[in-house]
């Protein structure tokens, strides 16, 4: 039986409505492209609202030695310099002019005294440099970004969701759609493509993403040809709340000890300094006198002389050493750490993150301004993606653009807090500049093929038509929890090893799925949808992690736990789908940093005489 | 507290002649330690109806998403501990979840909110100067702040009387879009006057200052003291004062 299906034409598609989509759909309007907006989704809800401490950007607002440099230079050393420098470098350029037009599209940052936009400290960025509101910026830009698009003249297509990409003549020339209210089926055809669709760490039982996060966008271009990189580093925020049950995971903004938050363990102990890298020793305090001399210039608002506090590390490294007091004995009464910022007053704390004050009474009915919090490890983010071109975001299949999370390269093997504001309004507004460019060139929209079309919608129906079944909520469960174990914070070749041959069965338990129900608004059988996608994204995950014996960054492995700085230091790992349906992974270097950017970066990092 | 709980949720659509059709429907399932309504809503579609239909995305009160009725109290699902509904749930009867009432229904807790995303279309964007880094204080932004910090869970919509009782969606622009005005009227770069719009297109007079909406608000914005009212004495000021009204025939004010 053939099913009926709508036809929409747009020169720009964009699939993914969170701060990428939305920037990237400014910028294709502007160029007078007509444009629609695909997201799963109501617009304003997509994944960037719960963005908490800031995007970074070196406005030198605060501190004004900062410079484009020095975020440059932050950035490359947190991602232990698997960055795509080229990425780097305009990231640093130009995400000040990003954060200042927001401000003209009616954002409303907090303020320095000078009366322009404040800028906080965070892990890994030498300067404060992360304009904020509060601790909700993410909620801000989303709704700067909204209603700057609404009056662009974009399409937008909420609760929509993107099945497949089609191609005509090895171009992406479109993508099959369904409508997730009512169930009516939808072909867009698109001069050009652009993936905004964020991260995919709903693949983990503890993270702190929303239902969205399963991966479509990755699993999409994957489908489609593109190559993928870096999917063996993902990372895992160190303070996500981990009390009660049913908030685990949720996130704590790093915010938190930008404003002087302490992390102690069962004895109270300020174990981070304790796991001070070799490479951040000169930067970072030693002891507790210095530390507390560099918060009390911070809270009094003076630019600090003395050194950070170790609390203050880049992500990878807090989140390990949270994982290693926990290890030893020494965690929280609910298995992680104590994060404390209640020795500030109550009216700095409540003004600084009300957020967290709120979430913390609301959710746990803990009052951070009296006592500590409790905070553990959950999966946030993930640095892999879509290769892309660093100036115009075109992935390696052409037509099909990506920016945002759903992109890689910006942030090699450990993102810093606040560099994905900043990436997905830099990278979002160069995707939909050039995809709208691209689109402008061409003339007429391409054939998709009928036959493919009716495969695509057998496969969509599928699952409803299956009388008995597993509960596909069953199937996701299942799934989270053996990524967790065998695919998380820690990871062996045994274990990875495991999480391949498991993921087989997986396949299996999807194919027979019966959620029941019709296709209104029916959450079970999108569910039932989402799993091939999660399954191809946990094993570009497993399989990259079992390839990389070194750790470095978000990627941690057991049995080679130091990194391999002469081999596996200098090679990023890229995976395909192979002709016969086979993922197939190599390893790939991007061009020599050039002695201009080179002059910035610490040379003891580089490692060159290694070579 | 390992003990079970029983949720009444309403199952429906809307029937053929548009109006909602559908039962209340019983589901007990086992309740865990600090659960909020979601995980229970979460657990029943585990369990037991997999197509049951509800929105949801942050779970941490930041998005707006789970707006629904529980125990007839709007509420975000999210941000309503079990512990506190149990305590106002009469022993022996079940916690009562219907979906937002002042909207039309789609299936279940999810209803229809495309009407605010039309009405935000006609409301006039930010303008302000065009030269980049705005300078003003923290004390002007802390003004506009409280307003930007709504989460369009539309709960005081929901909520307001002249929407839920009068349906009057295409007169009355209702609690979220006055505050999202009067973000943009006290904006401290804003230079454009959106007043007539408020006083005619947006209906600012139907509100009668009930203050339900404030009282629903979950990102605690005081909707009515420091939006609603503002604009109306604006409005009056503008529009209803006769020695303001003569001072700008005379040319005293713009």
């Amino acid at each position: 039986m053939s099913e009926n299906f709508t036809v929409h034409e747009y020169d720009v598609v964009i699939i993914g409505a969170g701060g990428a989509g939305l920037r990237a759909a400014i910028e294709a309007t502007r160029q007078g492209a007509s444009v629609a907006v695909i997201c799963k989704s109501m617009l304003g809800k997509a994944h960037t609202v719960m963005a908490e401490g800031g995007a970074a950007a070196a406005l030198a607002n605060k501190d004004d030695r900062d410079n484009w440099q020095t975020h440059f230079r932050d950035t490359m050393k947190g991602g232990k310099y698997l960055n795509d420098w080229r990425m780097a470098e305009i990231h640093a350029k130009e995400s000040p002019d990003r954060i200042r037009e927001l401000e003209q599209w009616g954002a409303i940052f907090d303020r320095t005294p000078e009366g322009l936009t404040n800028q906080r400290n965070f892990g890994g960025h030498t300067y404060p440099r992360l304009a904020h509101i509060g601790d909700a910026t993410g909620l801000e830009l989303i709704r700067t970004l909204q209603e700057r698009g609404i009056h662009t003249g974009m399409e937008v297509f909420m609760e929509y969701t993107v099945r497949h990409l089609f191609k005509t003549d090895g171009r992406v020339s479109g993508c099959f759609a369904y409508n997730r209210v009512d169930g009516s089926l939808h072909v867009f055809k698109a001069k050009t493509t652009v993936l905004a669709t964020g991260g995919i760490t709903r693949c983990w039982a503890v993270c702190s993403g929303s239902w969205e996060y399963t991966g479509e966008g990755h699993a999409l271009a994957y489908w489609a040809g593109a190559q993928m990189g870096d999917m063996e580093f993902v990372q895992f925020h160190p303070t996500g709340m981990i009390w009660p049950p049913s908030v685990r995971g949720i996130l704590v903004t790093e915010g938190v000890r930008g404003e002087g938050g302490l992390l102690t363990n069962a004895e109270g102990k300020r174990f981070m300094f304790d796991y001070v890298p070799e490479m951040y020793r000169d930067e970072f305090a030693d002891t507790k006198d210095e530390a507390m001399e560099w918060v009390s210039s911070i809270v009094a608002d003076e630019t600090p002389t003395a050194r950070r506090p170790p609390e203050l590390l880049t992500r990878d490294v807090v989140a390990k050493a949270i994982n290693a007091e926990k290890e030893a004995g020494r965690a929280s009464v609910h298995g992680g750490a104590y994060l404390d910022i209640s020795w500030r007053p109550e009216d700095q704390v409540r003004r600084k993150l009300p957020g967290m004050y709120h979430q913390f009474m609301e959710l746990a009915a803990v009052d951070i301004t009296k006592e500590p919090m409790e905070v553990g490890p959950t999966a946030h983010y993930v640095m892999g993606g879509v290769k892309v071109d660093p100036i115009t975001q075109e992935s390696t299949v052409a037509g099909l653009y990506a920016a945002g999370e759903a992109a890689t390269g910006l942030h090699g093997a450990n993102r810093l807090g606040g560099n994905s504001l900043s990436d997905l309004l830099t990278f979002g507004k160069r995707a939909g500049q050039h995809a709208a460019e691209a689109a402008a060139e061409i003339d007429t929209f391409p054939e998709i093929d009928g036959a493919e079309i009716q495969r695509i919608i057998e496969e969509t129906l599928a699952p409803l038509l299956r009388e008995e079944g597993e509960n596909p909520a069953k199937v996701v469960e299942d799934l989270r929890e053996m990524m967790q174990e065998k695919v998380g914070i820690i990871r062996t070749g045994a274990l990875l090893s495991q999480a391949m041959e498991e993921l087989d069965a997986f396949r299996a338990r999807e194919a027979t799925t019966a959620p029941g129900g019709t296709r209104i608004y029916n959450p079970g059988w999108h569910q039932a949808l989402e799993i091939g996608a999660m399954i191809d994204i946990s094993q570009m995950c497993a399989l990259a992690a079992l390839a990389r014996e070194e750790s470095r960054g978000g990627h941690t492995r057991d049995d080679f736990p130091v990194p391999d700085h002469s081999h596996w230091g200098k090679i990023n790992s890229v995976i395909v789908q192979a002709a016969n349906g086979d993922m197939e992974l190599s390893h790939i270097t991007y061009p020599p940093i050039p002695d201009r950017l080179k002059e910035w970066l610490d040379a003891d990092d580089l490692h060159e005489e290694e070579e | 507290m390992a003990d079970d709980v029983t949720f009444r949720v309403f199952r429906g659509e809307n029937g053929p002649d548009g109006s909602p059709m559908g039962e209340m429907v019983d589901y007990t399932v086992p309740m865990d330690e600090g659960m909020v309504v979601l995980d229970v809503i979460h657990s029943i579609q585990a369990e037991h109806a997999p197509d049951l239909a509800c929105r949801w995305n942050c779970k941490a009160g930041k998005c707006g998403s789970c707006s629904a009725e529980v125990n007839g109290k709007p509420r975000l699902m999210c941000m309503t501990r079990m512990e506190d509904i149990m305590e106002d749930t009469p022993t022996g009867e079940p916690v009562v979840v219907k979906p937002m009432q002042a909207f039309p229904l789609i299936k279940d807790l999810v209803s229809d909110v495309s009407w605010a995303y039309e009405l935000n279309k006609k409301i006039p964007a930010l303008k302000g100067p065009e030269e980049m880094d705005w300078k003003f204080s923290q004390n002007e932004a802390d003004r506009v702040q409280e307003f930007r910090s709504c989460i369009e869970c539309m709960l005081c919509v929901n909520t307001c009387h002249v929407m839920r009782e009068h349906q009057m969606f295409e007169e009355f622009a209702g609690p979220r879009f006055f505050v999202r005005l009067a973000n943009l009227e006290m904006h401290p770069m804003d230079q454009d006057d959106r007043l007539e719009m408020i006083k005619d297109d947006f209906g600012l007079g139907y509100c009668n200052i009930t203050r339900c909406c404030t009282e629903v608000c979950p990102a605690g914005i005081n909707i009515t003291d420091n939006a609603i009212i503002p604009l109306k004495e604006r409005v009056v000021t503008e529009y209803y004062d006769p020695i303001a009204i003569l001072a700008k025939k005379v040319g005293l004010r713009k």
